[in-house]
């Protein structure tokens, strides 16, 4: 074994990870704060108002982003089920259980602030749109995960169960996506073209990109510390956490 | 010949949602010996079955057959197993005959319908075979998912409380039933709350939890 | 090998055969749900000419996966399920057994039914050969995505529920592009390329279902 691969599986283990995932949390949490604030302060005062849809427009700021961040967040849960179902490694399943909530906050943001954009817009509250109709598809998609994982009591076989039904759900996304889009275009419904303008001005994209990443020191912020509660949460029998908690009282 | 023995338990943990049932457990068993698993309610005796039967992913440790890990053996180990639980396994729309050839099929070998009926008669349900089981008797169930120890030309034979449900005749010939098979070279191993001193004097004990006790 | 995948769709037969009324409740629930939205809407020919394969498709879609809840139950509850685990036989091929027998038993009608439906809804004859030939391809599809979900969710408290939960968002795929052959067939574009999705997708799901159903089912037996 290289001492690579020691390494990493050191910190595999939910005992060492625990204290880490701590730090990164607080540190990103500090980014998370300062980007959104550089992020929200150039979407509403630097970006230049489109000529075409005014300023309502702006709500891509936020819509784009959380659109990618809720469909990445569902593959690298996927990562992880894969990673834990081959090397049966329990922090893997954490992971995957704490990033869900947020995964599925994203896209009910993606899916309100579509909607939001969409009444100036076109005139209505919803729009079956092929995106936004993939979109809601994903957040049934995220909400099974999380009614499955939290209706088996043996968090083993949770873990398990729940990695299986995030594999399937991956290899399904493309298939789903595409039809949806077949659908979209046979039925000649309405097309919202977001972020797509003909002149993406150099500020708008640079404010969408602040964003995107602001929008990733939150996620991981909030994961790392929800997966903190996770390992003590499953852990809780076990020496170091009783420790821990000795120590902290 | 190596030292090793055929179905070896190594440094075996097992996890029952919160609880630990047990860590550390190793031991082997070789042809023509009976394992006699013992311990108290709880104690991790059908969760341990169930893991030498390949059923249950251990949380650590390893179960070899022959030296190999039976999970990457798997199906090459199932062929050498037979597993008989607290549920008989059998369906009540079929009749004795029907459930005794399908499991064998399953099992990878087939029996022919006069084979199946002579079993069902030397294990006690002649005038039974033709009907739904879920007319028969707690017991005759219990027989009908015994027959296939008749059958089946397993080595291993895994059985969780063989003898419930029986009456004296069946578990007399149970007993003989086991004893014939582990004289021939086969392995048994079971649990049951009933005394098997008769079961002859290549048993080997394993007790469960008795730290708990 | 063959041998086991045979026994085991003849043993699910006749057990469904000896158990007949179990066949016909599906198939009555789905001649309901589509007999409501007539109620629900109105009897104008006009509109239900336009929502019927929409409708079909979907009563179909429901009824499929009701049935699917039995579908490893019994063999869970009686062990014989623990008992397919141990056998030297692949478990994905005794799966593919089983949605088989099962799609035969409550798929199956809902086929030969569907037509009968149709002609309530003045589906045209063409239409009535497109929803019989996109059912056919597609009610396969839903019975094996589906056992994915019936395995994870074997033996759950709220089973029923959380399988729809499950499953319903992975039938989306199906029902678009059945409903879409009937729809394009009836209107005259052809369903051909609808229907060749379908296949495909029919196709991609009997090589990988079984596999993530049988990987359930071990997870559910452990």
């Amino acid at each position: 074994m290289s001492p690579r691969s020691v390494h990493w599986f050191k910190f595999s283990s939910p005992s060492t990870f625990y204290p880490v995932a701590g730090k990164i949390s607080t540190v990103s949490a500090v980014i998370a704060v300062v980007l959104i604030a550089v992020g929200l302060y150039m979407s509403f005062f630097v970006a230049p108002t489109d000529y075409k849809q005014g300023e309502g427009y702006r709500i891509i700021f936020v819509h784009v982003p959380a659109s990618w961040m809720s469909m990445f967040i569902y593959v690298v849960m996927a990562g992880w089920a894969a990673i834990g179902l081959v090397f049966n490694t329990r922090l893997s399943a954490m992971m995957a259980q704490a990033l869900a909530p947020t995964g599925a906050m994203f896209a009910f943001l993606s899916l309100w602030t579509g909607s939001f954009w969409g009444k100036p817009m076109w005139g209505t509250w919803w729009v079956w749109d092929a995106r936004i109709t993939a979109e809601l598809i994903l957040l049934f998609l995220y909400l099974g995960y999380m009614a499955l994982r939290s209706s088996i009591d043996d968090p083993r076989r949770g873990d398990r169960a729940s990695a299986i039904l995030l594999l399937v759900g991956v290899v399904n996304i493309p298939i789903i996506y595409y039809s949806v889009q077949w659908w979209n275009t046979l039925h000649q419904g309405a097309t919202i073209k977001m972020g797509e303008q003909s002149s993406m001005d150099e500020t708008m994209l640079i404010t969408m990109l602040v964003m995107t990443f602001a929008f990733w020191a939150y996620a991981i912020a909030v994961t790392m510390a929800r997966v903190r509660t996770v390992i003590l949460e499953r852990e809780r029998t076990t020496t170091w956490v009783r420790e821990l908690a000795m120590g902290e009282r | 010949m190596t030292e090793q023995p055929a179905l070896e338990v190594d440094k075996l943990c097992c996890v029952r949602g919160d609880r630990e049932l047990f860590r550390d457990l190793s031991f082997g068993v070789d042809r023509g010996e009976v394992l006699h698993l013992k311990g108290h309610n709880g104690s991790g005796k059908t969760t341990l079955l169930r893991a030498l039967a390949g059923l249950l992913l251990p949380e650590d440790g390893a179960i070899r057959w022959r030296g190999e890990s039976i999970r990457s053996l798997r199906e090459d180990y199932a062929r050498h197993l037979l597993y008989l639980g607290h549920l008989n396994a059998i369906k009540g729309d079929l009749s004795a005959v029907e459930n005794l050839r399908i499991s064998a099929i399953l099992d990878g070998f087939e029996i022919t319908e006069d084979r199946a009926w002579s079993i069902l008669g030397e294990i006690g349900l002649s005038g039974h075979e033709d009907l739904p089981t879920k007319h028969l008797s707690q017991g005759q169930k219990r027989r009908v998912a015994l027959a296939r120890l008749l059958a089946n030309q397993a080595t291993v034979w895994i059985l969780d409380e063989p003898f419930t449900a029986l009456d004296v005749a069946a578990v007399q010939m149970l007993q003989d039933v086991i004893q014939r098979h582990v004289a021939g070279g086969g392995i048994a191993i079971i649990t049951t709350h009933q005394e098997v001193a008769m079961l002859g004097d290549q048993t080997r004990t394993v007790v469960l939890g008795r730290h708990h006790a | 090998m063959l041998e086991a995948l045979i026994w085991i769709i003849r043993r699910d037969l006749t057990i469904a055969m000896r158990r007949r009324a179990d066949i016909f409740t599906t198939l009555i629930f789905f001649v309901i749900v589509v007999s409501l939205f007539p109620l629900g809407i109105g009897p104008e020919l006009d509109t239900l000419r336009l929502i019927a394969p929409g409708v079909v498709w979907v009563g179909a879609l429901l009824a499929s996966m009701l049935a699917l809840e039995q579908i490893f139950s019994a063999d869970h509850r009686d062990g014989t399920l623990e008992q397919m685990l141990l056998t030297p036989q692949p478990v994905s091929l005794l799966v593919v057994g089983k949605v088989l027998a099962h799609w035969l038993v409550t798929g199956l009608p809902l086929v030969v039914m569907a037509p009968l439906l149709g002609l309530q809804y003045d589906l045209s004859w063409p239409g009535l050969q497109a929803l019989v030939l996109s059912l056919l391809l597609g009610t396969p599809a839903l019975s094996l995505i589906g056992a994915i979900g019936a395995a994870l969710t074997l033996g759950l408290r709220s089973g029923g529920v959380l399988l729809a939960l499950l499953v319903l968002p992975l039938y989306i795929p199906v029902l678009i592009f059945g409903a879409g052959a009937v729809e394009a067939t009836v209107s005259g574009l052809g369903g051909q390329s609808h229907l060749a999705m379908l296949a495909a997708i029919l196709v991609g799901s009997l090589v990988l279902a079984p596999v993530a159903t049988a990987a359930a089912l071990r997870v559910a037996e452990d």
